[in-house]
């Protein structure tokens, strides 16, 4: 049940062109630093990413943006990227907005192994155009389709070599989500440890979905709004 | 004198009970924190998967692992609570909250609302805001009245692309607090020295006056 490897670089080595992936993260808070690094390295292109934002211009997607390595976001909201902004405008970029709550039962649908959801998100909007729409005891729901993505990347707080997972604070957000939703999930963390050390009533994604998991190394988590106020 | 942005924030905390969950979004909404009543019970739903909410941190305080909805620093308070974004839709879909205050572009009569997308212009997404005002019960908006060129931003129907189509049932504005039935505008509150011709004059849709229109008190 090891599902311990070296690395970024080799839990990302079988990534293809044309890939789809999940990219776990609200804004820059618990993104998948390690595996955005390797995936820059490798230069692979033509990726369909699935994730709430884009990142900023040199941090986050933005990193493999600013490559061209992304042909399609799926994302429910992308105004911190100036890069993105101007490859979407200029048509380079295909992008699909769709709400942050539907991105998430998309992801959920795929991990529960159920085809498809209803949500009152979007109803009577463009983004209702050419989905089943259907009544339930008075009120209309959009059919959206469960998430089919070849990998889900992921960042969490703590893992085990079983690939049992716990996030931290509004870090998680995403991440347990698409941990779950991957035909392939690697995941990396801050601090990896002995199967067996965490309690298991903590662990918040069950090792089961967890393909690859890897000790992360040089965490920036880096601060996207540093807002204070004083005493 | 039209109200700031703060006073807007102020007169729309008065809408809060002791005991409400309440969703504020980005920009004015965010505000609304600073007015809750001393002694008043509201835990703050940030989407990203918190419920109780508290200030920004102090300088050398700030936790990059924990953020509101708008990418700010935050702390929370005690009793408060972290889950997954599917969770996180899932008690605003199931209707569990109590009031949602976010801004908007342009607001229609029926009560539809657009604060997404400029076609050809902005594309920034709708983030949670489809999902909000899909599924929240009492939804009030904070605006301003005019855009920057002095057209109104109340309109018989909104031109740029919704973001939910007759779920908005209030909107607080810098010139005057109203509410949307029976697909018009209805006139409650003006801000202090503003006149209801004045308010006439920068609302596009339909409007009703009553008799009285009480100036807005602080």
């Amino acid at each position: 049940m090891n599902k311990v490897v070296a690395d970024a670089r080799t839990a990302i080595s079988d990534v293809q062109d044309g890939a789809v992936l999940m990219l776990g993260g609200f804004g820059l808070c618990g993104i998948p630093e390690n595996c955005i690094a390797a995936l820059v390295e490798k230069q692979v292109t033509q990726l369909t990413c699935i994730s709430n934002n884009a990142g900023v211009d040199d941090f986050g997607i933005g990193l493999l943006l600013k490559q061209h390595q992304v042909k399609k976001m799926i994302s429910s909201y992308v105004g911190e990227n100036a890069e993105f902004e101007r490859q979407l405008l200029s048509g380079e970029l295909e992008v699909d907005l769709i709400p942050q709550g539907t991105l998430a039962t998309r992801c959920l649908a795929a991990g529960y192994g159920m085809p498809a959801i209803y949500t009152p998100a979007g109803v009577g909007t463009e983004v209702a155009m050419g989905k089943e729409v259907r009544n339930f005891n008075g009120k209309d729901y959009i059919m959206e389709l469960a998430f089919e993505a070849d990998f889900a990347i992921v960042k969490a707080w703590k893992g085990d070599t079983h690939g049992n997972l716990i996030f931290r604070a509004t870090s998680r957000n995403f991440n347990p989500l698409m941990a779950m939703a991957g035909k392939i999930t690697i995941a990396e963390v801050e601090e990896l440890v002995p199967a067996g050390t965490l309690d298991p009533d903590a662990i918040h994604t069950p090792g089961i979905y967890v393909n690859r998991i890897f000790q992360g190394v040089n965490y920036e988590k880096r601060i996207e709004q540093r807002t204070t106020r004083t005493l | 004198m039209a109200l700031n942005k703060e006073q807007i924030a102020q007169h729309i905390a008065r809408e809060l009970r002791d005991g409400y969950y309440v969703n504020l979004g980005i920009g004015i909404p965010t505000l609304v924190a600073n007015y809750i009543p001393t002694g008043m019970n509201v835990v703050l739903q940030s989407e990203n998967g918190l419920l109780g909410m508290g200030p920004f941190p102090l300088t050398g305080e700030e936790d990059p692992d924990l953020i509101n909805a708008g990418k700010q620093t935050i702390t929370t308070v005690p009793g408060s609570v972290f889950f997954d974004s599917a969770m996180s839709f899932g008690m605003i879909r199931a209707g569990r909250v109590d009031l949602t205050v976010l801004g908007a572009m342009e607001v229609s009569q029926q009560g539809d609302i657009a604060n997404w997308k400029i076609p050809g212009k902005m594309v920034k997404g709708m983030g949670g805001a489809m999902d909000l005002v899909a599924s929240a019960q009492n939804i009030v908006v904070a605006m301003m009245h005019t855009n920057p060129k002095g057209e109104s931003k109340l309109l018989p129907a909104c031109a740029l692309p919704l973001t939910g189509k007759r779920c908005v049932k209030r909107v607080v504005s810098d010139l005057a607090v109203l509410d949307i039935r029976d697909d018009r505008f209805h006139l409650l509150e003006r801000a202090p020295g503003v006149s209801v011709d004045y308010i006439r004059e920068r609302t596009a849709g339909e409007l009703v006056v009553p008799d009285e229109v009480p100036e807005i008190q602080f």
